[in-house]
C-alpha cells in the first residue's frame, strides 16, 4: 500500500503522539527514581542512586517482590500444565460441548477483574476458609492468577497446534509411535517455543496484576503492585515507590519482549 | 464391482476391503466411501484413480488407520485390522504434503520408525544409510527438511516409509506437488524402487496417465464407488462404464442419434482418439474395411509429436482425433479449420460402453 505524502506525515505524527502518551510517563517515573529532589522537582536538580539503595534495603518491597515472584511462578506452572492439556484436547479431539469449553477457557481474560476478584473472594470466605481451612494468601493469589494465565498458554499452544496441523502426529503414529511417544518426540519439541512464550506472557501478566489480587491476597501476603498501591500516598515512601515501579516495569517488559522474539523465530522455523 | 479372483497363485491379498463404507457427519451426511470391495495382490503396484472428491484419500486413510470406517472390514495380509490403531498396523504412508518432522534432520526423520520400534542402534544406522542411498540422498542426511527441494523432500518421505519394510506402502498423490519434469523422473524412480523392494504399493492419483503408466492394476473411483478394476489396458480399451471411458483418456462418446447414424446400432460407444484417422473429404484411399463419417474440422491443436483434431460430425457428435506427426505423406497435415473432412476407424476399435457399471 502506498501512502500520499500528507497521509504519511499525519500517520507519523499520530503514532508519535500515541507512543509518547504511553512512554513519556514511564520515562518520567524512571528518571524520578534517580531524582535527587525528594519531592521530584522538575527538571531534576541532580541524580542520585540513594533511592535505589534505600529500596533494596527496605523490608516491605523485598517481601512483596518475593510474594510476586512466587505467585508468578506458581500461576505460570499451573497455566502451563492446564493450558497445554486443554489446548491439546480441544485441537486434537472431537467431543460434545467442545466449542462451549473453548469459550469458557478464554473468557476469564475478558471478564472484569473486579468481578473475578469478588467471586473468588466469596469462594474463599464462604467455602475455602470454613470448610478447608484455607485463608486468603499466596495460594489463593496463585489460583486467582492462574484463571487468566491459562488463557495465554492456551492461546499460544492452540495457535501453534493449528499451524502444525495434524499430519505430523499422524505421520508419527503411522511410523509406529504410540500416543505418548508421539507427544514426547514430535508434539512437545514443536510446542516448546510456544510454551515458553506463553509462560513468559503469563508470568508478566501475573506479575503486575492488581485487581484480582486485591481480593485474593491476605493481609500478610502483598504482591509488589499491591505494595505500591498501599504506599503510593505516603509522602515519605514516594522515592521508594518510584524505584519499585521501575523494577515492576522491567520485570514485566522483558518477558513480553522475549516472547515476541520467540514467536518470530518460531514462525521462521516452522515454515517448511 | 471388484475382482475377487486374481490370476492363479496370487495367494492371500495384501489388502482386502469388504463392504467398506465411510460417512462423515453433516446435514446431510457425506458418503465419502460407498460399499467398496477390493483386493490388492501382494507385490502389486495398484493405483486408485478418480476425480477430486471421489473418496480415494478416505479409503487410504481408513487403511492407514487415521479414519474409522462406518462399516465394513479391512484386512492386511489376511488379518482383520479394522479395529486396530494406526501405530499397530504394518503399513506406512507417504503423505501428500510429506509431513516430514521439521525439527529433525533428514537422517533422524528416516530413523524415526526404527527408533520407536526399538531397533538396535547399529542396525538403525545401516538401514537408514541404505534407505537414503536408495533414494539417492546418501549425503543429505544431516540437513533439515527445510533445506531440501520439493523432489528431495518427497524422496525423504519415501525413504522414511520404506526403511520400515512395511508389507504395504500407501502413497497419497506423492508427486502432486512436483513440476512436470521432476514428476516424470520420480515416476520412473518410484516404479524402479517398487520393483526392487517388492512391496505392495497402493497409489492414489487423479492423473490418469500416471496411473496407467505406473500400475499393474487400476481401480477407477467415482462418487465413493469403484467403477472398474483392471489392468491399464483393460481400463483403457474396455471401459466398464461411460464414466470410466470418459475419465480415462479422452472420451469420444457416441450415444443416441449420433450412435444410430454413425455406428448403426442402439447404445453408447467410445472410440479412442488415436484410433481415428482423418483425411480431406472424399479421400477414400485408406477405406478398406473401415467405417467412416463426414465431419467439419473445428480445431487443430499442434502438440509436438502429435496433433489433435476436433471435428463435428454431421450426425451431431464432437470427436477428437490424435495423429502422430510422422512427417511421411500426411494428408491431414494440410487441413485447416472449417474444412470438410472424413474420419475413419476400424470397427474393432468401437468400444461398447454400458451406461453405468454393473454392480
Ligand atoms: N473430514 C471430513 N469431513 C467431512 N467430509 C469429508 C472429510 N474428509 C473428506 N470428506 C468428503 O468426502 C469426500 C471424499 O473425499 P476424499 O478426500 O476421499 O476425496 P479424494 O478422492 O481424495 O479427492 P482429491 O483427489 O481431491 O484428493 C469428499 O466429498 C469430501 O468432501
Ligand atoms: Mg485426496
Amino acid at each position: 500500500m502506498r501512502l500520499g505524502r500528507g497521509a504519511k506525515i499525519a500517520l507519523t505524527a499520530f503514532a508519535t503522539v500515541v507512543l509518547a502518551f504511553i512512554y513519556v510517563p514511564i520515562l518520567v517515573v524512571t528518571l524520578n527514581s534517580f531524582n535527587s529532589d525528594r519531592t521530584f522537582g522538575w527538571p531534576p536538580p541532580g541524580f542520585t542512586t540513594q533511592w535505589w539503595s534505600l529500596a533494596l534495603q527496605a523490608q516491605g518491597p523485598r517481601d512483596a517482590l518475593l510474594v510476586s515472584v512466587k505467585a508468578g511462578l506458581g500461576a505460570t506452572a499451573i497455566a502451563l500444565v492446564l493450558g497445554t492439556l486443554l489446548a491439546l484436547a480441544l485441537s486434537r479431539y472431537d467431543f460434545f460441548g467442545k466449542h462451549a469449553i473453548s469459550i469458557l477457557v478464554v473468557l476469564p481474560i475478558a471478564l472484569p477483574g473486579i468481578v473475578t476478584g469478588i467471586a473468588l473472594q466469596s469462594v474463599i470466605q464462604n467455602l475455602l476458609t470454613p470448610v478447608f481451612g484455607i485463608g486468603a494468601g499466596l495460594f489463593t493469589i496463585i489460583v486467582g492468577h492462574a484463571t487468566f494465565c491459562i488463557v495465554l498458554v492456551f492461546n499460544n499452544v492452540t495457535a501453534r497446534l493449528r499451524r502444525m496441523g495434524g499430519s505430523l502426529e499422524q505421520a508419527s503414529a503411522d511410523l509406529g509411535a504410540r500416543p505418548f511417544t508421539t507427544f514426547r518426540r514430535v508434539t512437545f519439541p514443536l510446542l516448546r517455543s510456544s510454551l515458553l512464550a506463553g509462560a513468559l506472557l503469563a508470568f508478566a501478566l501475573s506479575f503486575d496484576e492488581i485487581v484480582v489480587t486485591t481480593f485474593t491476597a491476605g493481609p500478610d501476603s502483598q504482591t509488589l503492585p499491591i505494595w505500591i498501591f498501599n504506599n503510593l500516598f505516603r509522602p515519605n515512601q514516594a522515592p521508594v515507590v518510584n524505584v519499585v515501579a521501575v523494577v515492576l516495569i522491567i520485570v514485566s517488559i522483558v518477558p513480553v519482549w522475549l516472547a515476541q522474539r520467540l514467536a518470530g523465530a518460531d514462525a521462521a522455523e516452522s515454515r517448511l | 464391482m471388484a475382482e475377487r479372483t486374481g490370476p492363479a497363485g496370487s495367494g492371500t491379498p495384501a489388502i482386502r476391503l469388504t463392504s467398506l463404507r465411510k460417512e462423515f457427519a453433516g446435514t446431510p451426511p457425506v458418503v465419502a466411501v460407498d460399499d467398496v470391495d477390493l483386493d490388492v495382490r501382494s507385490g502389486e503396484f495398484f493405483s486408485m484413480l478418480g476425480p477430486s472428491g471421489s473418496g480415494k484419500t478416505t479409503v487410504l486413510r481408513m487403511i492407514a488407520g487415521f479414519e474409522e470406517p462406518t462399516s465394513g472390514h479391512i484386512e492386511l495380509a489376511g488379518a482383520d485390522v479394522t479395529k486396530k490403531q494406526a501405530f499397530d498396523r504394518d503399513v506406512n504412508t507417504v503423505f501428500q504434503d510429506y509431513a516430514l518432522f521439521p525439527h529433525m534432520s533428514v537422517a533422524e526423520n528416516v530413523e524415526y520408525g526404527l527408533l520407536v520400534k526399538k531397533v538396535s542402534r547399529p542396525e538403525r544406522r545401516t538401514r537408514v544409510a541404505e534407505a537414503l542411498e536408495q533414494v539417492r540422498l546418501g549425503d543429505h542426511g544431516k540437513r533439515k527438511p527445510s533445506q531440501l527441494s520439493g523432489g528431495q523432500r518427497q524422496r525423504v518421505a519415501l525413504a522414511r516409509a520404506l526403511v520400515n519394510r512395511p508389507t504395504v506402502l500407501l502413497l497419497d498423490e506423492p508427486l502432486g506437488a512436483l513440476d512436470l519434469k521432476l514428476r516424470e523422473q520420480m515416476q520412473v524412480e518410484l516404479k524402479g524402487i517398487q520393483r526392487d523392494v517388492g512391496i505392495t504399493f497402493l497409489f492414489v492419483t487423479h492423473d490418469q496417465e500416471e496411473a496407467l503408466t505406473l500400475s499393474d492394476r487400476v481401480a477407477v473411483f467415482h462418487a465413493g464407488r469403484i467403477e472398474q478394476v483392471g489392468t491399464a489396458r483393460e481400463v483403457y480399451e474396455s471401459p466398464a462404464s461411460a464414466f470410466v471411458a470418459g475419465f480415462v483418456g479422452t472420451s469420444n462418446l457416441l450415444a443416441g442419434d449420433a450412435a444410430r447414424a454413425v455406428i448403426g446400432r442402439e447404445g453408447s460407444f467410445a472410440i479412442r482418439p488415436e484410433k481415428l484417422l482423418i483425411a480431406p473429404a472424399g479421400d477414400t484411399q485408406r477405406g478398406d474395411g473401415l467405417m467412416g463419417a463426414e465431419a467439419v474440422l473445428e480445431e487443430v491443436v499442434y502438440g509436438g509429436p502429435v496433433t489433435r483434431y476436433v471435428v463435428a460430425l454431421d450426425a451431431g457428435a464432437r470427436l477428437t482425433a490424435l495423429e502422430q506427426n510422422t512427417g511421411a505423406s500426411q494428408a491431414a497435415a494440410h487441413l485447416r479449420r472449417g474444412e470438410r473432412v472424413r474420419i475413419q476407424w476400424n470397427p474393432e476399435h468401437v468400444i461398447d460402453v454400458p451406461e453405468s457399471a454393473s454392480r
